[in-house]
């Protein structure tokens, strides 16, 4: 095994170590990623939080009822308040007609508060680590394994990974009626199903993935596993069945690269390796913010870079259209300067951007240099012919069929002249049926 | 049991210590409380949750660079340092929130979840290695986040007192500003101020109060502080001024008493019992405050219910005898006048009976008991049939509803029709003060010609 597993930093990576902590890392993000995607999908992201926090009155009301710590009662008990934690939120929502972010403030408070206070009471009987609640110990799972099928697993990996197929397999089956009623609930009632009560299933499904993840990784993964990789993949694409695969893509790939963050990272400055669940919430964090930034559709870097060119190819239009007007006009009225600096001061943008426009036409051979006095070539003039052609008839068109302002005309068809194309003008042409515009300029004509 | 002495004792705040924790946790309250106000106005009252565990890797970090810079092996806590850090990430999980927001077309709850949980993620990262420092695990920074009230220092208070006067004269000198930004931000940048700049100073000062609050009730308890009093005081009032007054006393009485209370049973944590104290007070307030209390809106809905039924009623009464010379109806008529509940009928009758509208006539039929109209329950039979017909008339004259279908619509408005405007419909129909109008449709089931018998005068 050592053999695949790479060598970074010069540690020593093992199957039989990390292996463990690594399955159950990823078992626990996916198990959370998919019931995520409709808690973002539903602007209720922060239950996940919610529930984790509410869940500790019933991991202490179980210990008081069954008086032992047996994983089952803490489980349902954990199960139902978080369960509660949903419902309660839904109901002072709307019984007291409260903000819903602030009915879940005030509902898993005050559940967390009476917990504490419980846990506290019975602090002298048994030993219930509220911080081991909030960042588990998910380096300790492989200490505790369980053989079923003759497949020797830690216990943990083999109840989460029942979660996970729980949840799969509930998605898979309700994925219509799960999309209809996340986008459009009264439709979805209306249609037969009762949003409410696929609601509450989605929400009790939520409160069991939580209670499963913290009690071997702690709360502090599954609230990101819950909201980051789904609001990633909510960014890159628009179909939910792509987005949910989406979002189990991240959730492992962000569980194994936090593990190695966690291992790896703080040798670089001397100290032993840190908490698993808090590198990977750090990870699925460093992949949400590359998807801000460089999401092909809605990503800030992207987005400027197409900016950017549509400017500039607007700027090069306005050149040619700027020297075949010139042309036009040196019959009648002399030619006027075109050297790189009127042009500037006719066109009004900045001196790198028109340098870069100007080569970049000069290369296409749109336009060429006759002693620094830039002109139209042949196949430039055909293109600005096209150009002014547009903004003309746009100008005849506006004027004859949409009353526009006569002030207004040049500024509406110098924004449309760039997104004309022959069949438009053919049309357009058709409709208007003369040879000059309303400021006596000719049509050109192709 | 706790003896009446120790009651006295806490009460009479003779501890030094007490005294501390009820002045501090009492100031807390009352600050987060005010900005709570804002926060919740403005739908983001669980920003106060991403801002408190965005701190989280900054009292980590803080922890580590001042290990590495101060003397190796120095146990001492670094106060300063430590809120610096948390003030600075706290900052910046606020500024991920908005600009999430601003950025991508992610809702409001995803991002605050975003900023939360790989913030807070970062902060157990790092405490894994401040662990790993010599004296790490004995720095308090899980005070931080279950709060050590009990424990609460001088210098404790001081920041408290600092940050909330801030706070309070933030809230002051930008009263105005603040609310407009809360009610209609739209219409504030429009009038030429700062939005960006007022929310960002709203969400600093909710830093600060987090940041102070910290330690005194910890991270998750700090939350509830700035949600829970706004959303209580909201119950009572419509009135931005009231609502402040309101909340801040709901802040600081549950800061107090949860305080007095952790100082009385010590085996009570003094964090949790000030978030079940101002639970308790929400509780309260859902039932019972008389503006939006459930109680009083349940009272409130049962009342009109009864003073519908009984003007159905009455007029049922009237209809039946209205064509004929008798005027005693019978129980099985009024059944069948309208689509009521034996029982709820019933009680009409008793409750108009006792009120002395109608009496009962005994032995005037062979079937079930017979009623009459009281004289003043005559009068007011007629006056309510009456304005049921204008009302009808105005719909079919002016809202051109069909004859057919006004006796439903002119049922349910006809009951919260306020005087004036009965005036109004009068004049309006240039009606005079005859006696009684004729019905615009038929009346009970013999005088029509069969065609739909629910619909009913």
């Amino acid at each position: 095994m050592r053999a695949i597993a790479p060598v970074i930093g010069g540690i020593d990576w093992s199957w039989s170590l990390d292996g463990p902590i690594v399955l159950v890392a990823m078992l626990c993000a996916v198990s959370a990623a998919i019931p995520g995607n409709f808690l973002v999908l539903r602007r209720m992201s922060l239950l996940g939080d919610a529930i984790s926090h509410a869940v500790l009155p019933g991991i202490a009301a179980a210990f008081f009822i069954t008086g032992s710590r047996a994983s089952l009662p803490l489980f349902i008990g954990a199960v139902v308040v978080g369960s509660l934690t949903a419902f309660f939120t839904g109901w002072v929502a709307r019984v007291g007609r409260v903000d819903e972010g602030a009915s879940m403030g005030v509902v898993f408070t005050s559940l967390f508060a009476i917990g504490l206070i419980m846990i506290v009471q019975i602090a002298d009987t048994v030993d219930l680590d509220v911080s081991c609640v909030l960042y588990g110990s998910i380096e300790t799972v492989a200490l505790d394994q369980t053989t079923w099928f003759g497949l020797t697993l830690p216990r943990a990996a083999w109840s989460i990974a029942i979660v996970c197929v729980v949840n799969l397999a509930f998605v898979t089956l309700f994925f219509k009626e799960l999309q209809l009623a996340s986008f459009d609930a009264g439709l979805a009632t209306s249609s037969g199903f009762s949003a409410a009560v696929l609601h509450y299933a989605l929400m009790i499904l939520v409160a069991i993935t939580a209670v499963a993840s913290f009690e071997s990784v702690g709360s502090v993964l599954v609230v990101a596993m819950f909201i980051v990789p789904p609001a990633t993949a909510f960014l890159l694409t628009q179909r939910l069945s792509r987005m949910i695969l989406i979002s189990i893509a991240l959730a492992v790939v962000s569980a194994v690269a936090g593990y190695v963050l966690a291992v790896a990272g703080p040798r670089a400055f001397g100290f032993e390796s840190t908490k698993v669940a808090g590198c990977i919430s750090v990870v699925a964090g460093g992949m949400f913010a590359a998807a801000v930034l460089f999401s092909p559709q809605t990503g800030v870097v992207p987005r400027r870079i197409r900016s950017r060119r549509l400017r500039r190819e607007i700027l090069r239009d306005d050149i040619l259209a700027y020297l075949f007007r010139v042309e036009e006009r040196s019959e009648s009225r002399g030619s006027a300067a075109t050297d790189f600096s009127s042009l500037r001061q006719i066109l009004l943008c900045k001196a790198s951007r028109l340098k870069r426009c100007l080569s970049e036409l000069q290369r296409d051979g749109r336009i060429a240099m006759d002693a620094l006095h830039y002109r139209l070539t042949d196949a430039g003039r055909t293109e600005a012919v096209k150009l002014v052609r547009s903004h003309r008839l746009w100008e005849t068109y506006l004027q004859d069929h949409a009353d526009v302002d006569p002030q207004r005309l040049h500024v509406h068809a110098e924004q449309m002249e760039h997104f004309t194309d022959p069949q438009l003008r053919q049309r357009l042409d058709r409709l208007t049926d003369t040879a000059t515009d309303p400021h006596g300029s000719p049509i050109p004509k192709e | 049991m706790i003896a009446a002495s120790d009651w006295m004792r806490v009460l009479s705040l003779q501890d030094y210590n007490t005294r501390l924790v009820v002045l501090g946790t009492a100031v807390l309250g009352a600050a987060a409380g005010l900005i709570g106000v804002y926060t919740l106005l403005r739908r983001r009252a669980l920003m106060g949750d991403a801002i408190s565990h965005a701190t989280w890797p900054g009292i980590a970090g803080a922890y580590l660079i001042y290990q590495s810079v101060a003397d190796v092996g120095s146990v001492s806590k670094p106060h300063g340092w430590l809120l610096l850090g948390a003030t600075i990430t706290g900052l910046l999980g606020m500024a991920t929130v908005v600009a999430i927001n601003r950025l991508t077309k992610l809702k409001e709850d995803a991002a605050l979840g975003i900023a939360l949980s790989v913030f807070f993620g970062g902060g157990v990262a790092l405490r894994g290695i401040v662990q790993q420092i010599r004296g790490g695990s004995a720095a308090g920074l899980e005070s931080f986040i279950y709060g050590k009230t009990a424990s609460m220092t001088v210098v404790d208070l001081y920041w408290i007192i600092g940050a909330s006067a801030v706070v309070f004269v933030a809230a002051l000198l930008l009263r105005k500003e603040w609310t407009l930004l809360c009610f209609d931000a739209g219409f504030a940048g429009s009038e030429g101020y700062p939005t960006l700049a007022l929310d960002g100073l709203l969400m600093a000062a909710v830093t600060a109060v987090s940041i102070v609050g910290l330690q005194a009730v910890g991270l998750i308890l700090m939350i509830a502080l700035l949600v829970i009093p706004p959303a209580a005081a909201r119950f009572w009032t419509d009135d931005l001024t009231r609502l402040l007054y309101i909340s801040i006393a709901v802040g600081a009485v549950s800061g107090c008493s949860g305080a007095i209370a952790s100082a009385v049973y010590p085996n009570l944590p003094s964090g949790a019992m000030i978030v079940l104290c101002a639970a308790s007070m929400f509780g309260i307030s859902l039932l019972i405050a008389p503006a939006r209390g459930l109680i009083p809106r349940h009272w409130r809905r049962r009342h009109l219910n009864r003073v519908i039924l009984h003007q159905h009623l009455l007029r049922a009464m009237y209809e039946a005898q209205e064509e004929r010379t008798d005027d005693v109806v019978t129980f099985d008529e009024l059944i069948g006048a309208r689509s009521w509940s034996t029982r709820a009928l019933r009680r009409a009758i008793a409750a108009s009976i006792g009120d002395g509208w109608i009496i009962e006539v005994p032995g005037q039929t062979t079937s079930g008991s017979a009623l009459q109209l009281t004289r003043r329950g005559f009068a007011e039979a007629a006056r309510l049939t009456r304005e049921h017909r204008l009302w009808e008339l105005y719909l079919i004259t002016h809202a051109d509803v069909a004859p057919a279908k006004v006796d439903r619509q002119a049922d349910r408005i006809e009951h919260v029709v306020e005087p004036e405007i009965l005036a109004d419909l009068r004049s309006m129909l240039g009606e005079t003060e005859s006696p009684m109008l004729p019905s615009p449709h038929m009346v009970g089931p013999e005088s029509g010609d069969g065609t739909d018998h629910r619909v009913r005068t």
